[in-house]
């Protein structure tokens, strides 16, 4: 087994940094009409892209628009049909990733990749450094780094107890191990707070003053402006303009994105005030986590009818179990009424008593992959009628309202016997949305509902959403999206450490001040957010 | 009295030894994610290649002999790599049917040497008075360098990467199912090293059914010691002890020797049941059992 280590010639490439290069020599990386074509589809089209040293280049692009594959052909997973990489002014040709990093190209991916039972410095040992005790020979390397690019990393601390913010300073280490001279980094502000994004910022402007190249991948467009110089925008797989930065503005570059003008003001016009009365009242809910961890601490709020209700947080720190124990899929202690009645019971029986669930893993807790989409929608009341008679499932009525919804909601399936699996994740959250939303539901709750969507998607689902609340219904709209909550939610509460604060009302809150709270500052060191617990009288 | 605890200790020793060397095979490919219950099969088929060799002629090399145990059990072994590693079959599934290749091949091409003398055994060590085998030396020191090369090695990292996350190791360059394939191959030429130990140390002869269920023992010890290779010096010492309590109790009491026989199974079940409720299963490297593909999440 020892000989493992050696099959490899450790591809060490110094990470110090050459000197600047001047602006007037090649492009650190160009691509000039690349072209990936898939059954049925033309990935990227002729796209032609350049970056020069020390340079920032946005990619834009809705889902689909072709920026992953895009990626994907520049760190080596994919070969491009057509058209030449240049490195330099060197032609060069990608096979694989372990080229791409010895080329000086490096990859932040939007999840990270790492052993989470190990340490930071073992996973950046890994694959790299030979011989004894290779975790600690890195580790002086990363101190190194995190102390000139301002990224703090611990190598000791283990990747299991690290913040998605500090997992990804974690990727960009490995990336500068590993010599990048051009960093990619898909979608890299999707899991942190505005504070996070903003330390993230402030490396990337780092590495950039150091001459090197970064591509930032983002639908977020005040990031774009905040920190690119540039910005190319791919639309169905071709490059529909690029701009400087400078002189650009939301407006402009989402028409570009999306091809038409779109509107930023917010989607919702006054929620009910507290004479609404309470629909949902959540008393002193507490809960464990899946490692026996106190996932849900005392938590007490009320949701009133018609209203949305936005819970922040960051990933964990309990909004998961909290909707989970909502919907009858998670123990806890302490008491929920909906409509004055105590709700219990097991899922089937809270969505019985009006309460629809929009499970955060949509394709794995939200239907059944390898079921039809008539199926998938007649999972909640297959066996009751109208769907059943007696033990029978009456599979003509079962047919033909999936038609009806498939039609009502615009599912696009090739038919209604076809397996989800095939389907786009757009059109399964529509499926769900119109099996969860079929019963006239009282409570709705949430759970990123439009994470992954393109911006038509998007619009419909809070739309769909928005459209209940008129007829009473209340929604728990949980969300990793700050503008999102901002532009839907009446009030919005945010999650820390099983706690809720809040909820606030939302004229009272900014993205900045639910990022300090996300990030664990107390509720009355934020301004704006100083009077919201004691007016609600909510927070215990 | 002192000397009753040392002799029940060096006693639970030797009992132990086959149980450490077969537990620190499967901890080495648990480590990089393949299960392989197949542990009795190739200690079995490791005995009798051991006592073969051994057996042939008065002056017959002992290295020899240990060399073709090894040989034998990683040879059994390549099987089940093939399958999980190559073709991605279901882990338990193979190592099972490995079990029951290697228990059925060992006893018919062992017919023959039933009975037969060996010339020479491995000779005992003695010190301070008491023996002990140079096997069970071997496989202290084993466990001692398993537990370093693990921790301290570029190599173990990789194995260990592997049987965690085997998508990061792959996106780093590391070849996930080589590294899977060889941490096999080391499993089954250790647990081929402790039927050596049965038929040219302990027993110094060939039976049938010989390893007589330790190769179950040390798959559930993997579990019980938590991965460590280390810790399965201790968990193999106590399974030695129990072992040595039954042929002491056998002898001067009323109770059906089935009863004693079926003892370290019934242990089995309840340390596990034990490991459950303490949460130790968690331990387990995370990706334990699962073939890799590449590209699925």
């Amino acid at each position: 087994m020892k000989g493992l280590a050696a099959l490899r010639p450790a591809p060490v490439k110094g990470w110090t940094v050459n000197q600047t290069q001047s602006s007037a020599g090649p492009p650190a990386l160009r691509l000039s009409g690349i072209t990936k074509r898939f059954p049925g589809v033309v990935a990227n089209d002729a796209v032609d892209l350049t970056v020069h040293a020390g340079e920032v280049l946005a990619l834009l692009g809705e889902n689909g628009a072709g920026k992953s594959t895009l990626i994907s052909i520049l760190y080596g997973l994919y070969q491009p049909d057509e058209g030449a990489v240049e490195l330099a002014g060197q032609p060069v040709r990608i096979g694989s990733p372990a080229q791409a990093r010895r080329l000086g190209i490096g990859l932040v991916p939007q999840h990270p990749l790492l052993v989470s039972r190990h340490t930071v410095a073992e996973n950046l040992a890994l694959g790299r450094v030979g011989g004894l005790f290779p975790a600690r020979r890195v580790a002086g390397q990363v101190r190194e780094l995190s102390a000139r690019y301002g990224l703090e990393v611990n190598p000791e601390a283990r990747v299991s107890d690290l913040s998605p913010g500090e997992k990804q300073r974690v990727e960009i280490v490995r990336a500068l191990l590993g010599g990048a001279r051009v960093l990619i980094l898909d979608e890299p502000t999707s899991v942190l707070t505005p504070q996070e994004a903003e330390g993230l910022f402030r490396v990337m402007r780092e590495l950039k003053a150091d001459g090197r190249s970064l591509i930032f991948i983002s639908h977020k467009l005040d990031e774009v402006l905040a920190v690119a110089d540039r910005v190319t925008v791919l639309r169905r797989g071709k490059v529909v303009g690029g701009v400087p930065t400078r002189g650009a503005t939301r407006e402009s570059l989402a028409e570009l994105m999306v091809g038409r003008s779109v509107d930023f003001t917010r989607k919702r016009a006054g929620g009910p005030g507290a004479e609404a009365g309470a629909l949902l009242s959540v008393r002193d809910l507490s809960a464990q986590g899946a490692r026996g961890l106190p996932a849900l601490r005392g938590v007490s709020f009320e949701l009133r009818r018609g209203e949305v209700l936005g819970v922040a947080g960051i990933a964990g720190n309990g909004q998961s179990e909290l909707v989970e124990v909502l919907a009858g899929l998670h123990a806890a202690t302490g008491s929920v009424t909906l409509d004055s009645q105590a709700l219990t019971g097991d899922a089937a029986a809270r969505f019985r008593s009006g309460v629809a669930h929009i499970p955060e893993d949509r394709i794995h807790s939200g239907t059944v992959p390898s079921m039809t989409v008539a199926e998938n929608l007649a999972l909640r009341d297959f066996e009751r009628p109208p769907l059943a008679r007696g033990l029978a499932r009456d599979l003509t009525a079962t047919d033909e309202r999936a038609r009806r919804e498939v039609e009502a909601y615009g599912v696009a399936t090739p038919g209604i016997h076809t397996p989800t699996r095939l389907l786009s994740g757009g059109n399964i959250q529509k499926l769900i949305l119109a099996r969860e939303l079929a019963g006239q539901p009282k409570l709705i709750l949430a759970v990123h509902p439009t994470y992954g969507l393109d911006i038509g998607a998007t619009d419909q689902v809070h739309r769909v959403l928005l459209d209940r609340t008129g007829d009473g219904a209340g929604v728990l709209l949980v969300s990793e999206d700050l503008d999102e909550l901002l532009s839907l939610s009446d009030r919005v509460a945010v999650m820390v450490g099983g706690s809720l604060l809040g909820p606030f009302p939302v004229a009272e809150v900014t993205r900045e001040s639910l990022g300090l709270l996300m990030g664990g500052a107390h509720p009355h060191s934020i301004p704006g957010a100083d009077q919201g617990p004691t007016q609600n009288g909510v927070m215990a | 009295m002192d000397s009753i605890v040392i002799e029940a200790l060096v006693r639970a020793l030797a009992v132990g030894t086959p149980l450490l060397l077969a537990c620190l095979g499967a901890i080495l490919n648990e480590r990089a994610g393949v299960v392989n219950l197949g542990v009795e099969g190739m200690m079995a088929v490791g005995a009798l290649a051991a006592f073969a060799v051994a057996s042939k002629s008065p002056d017959a090399s002992l290295w020899a002999a240990v060399g073709a145990a090894m040989l034998a059990g990683a040879a059994l072994s390549l099987l089940h790599a093939f399958a999980t590693v190559t073709l991605r079959a279901n882990q338990f599934v193979s190592g099972l049917a490995l079990a029951l290749i290697g228990t059925g091949a060992a006893g018919l091409l062992g017919k023959k040497f039933e009975g037969l003398p060996l010339f020479n055994k491995v000779p005992d060590w003695t010190l301070g008075g008491f023996t002990i085998s140079p096997f069970t030396v071997a496989a202290l020191i084993l466990a001692g360098l398993l537990a370093f090369w693990l921790t301290a090695t570029r190599g173990g990292l990789t194995l260990r990467s592997v049987g965690e996350n085997p998508a990061a190791a792959d996106v780093l360059g590391v070849n996930v199912g080589l590294t899977r394939v060889l941490a096999v191959l080391g499993g089954g030429a250790l647990a081929g090293l402790a039927g050596a130990f049965l038929s040219l140390s302990y027993r110094s002869s060939w039976a049938d059914n010989m390893t007589n269920g330790l190769g179950w023992i040390a798959v559930a010890l993997v579990i019980f010691v938590g991965w460590r290779p280390l810790r399965a010096i201790a968990g193999a010492l106590f399974f030695g002890f129990l072992y040595y309590l039954q042929f002491r109790l056998q002898g001067n009491s009323n109770v059906p020797t089935e009863v004693f026989s079926a003892m370290p199974f019934i242990l089995v079940l309840v340390v596990l049941a034990l490991a459950g409720v303490r949460g130790q299963a968690g331990d387990a490297p995370a990706a334990l059992g699962r073939a890799y593909v590449r590209g699925e999440r």
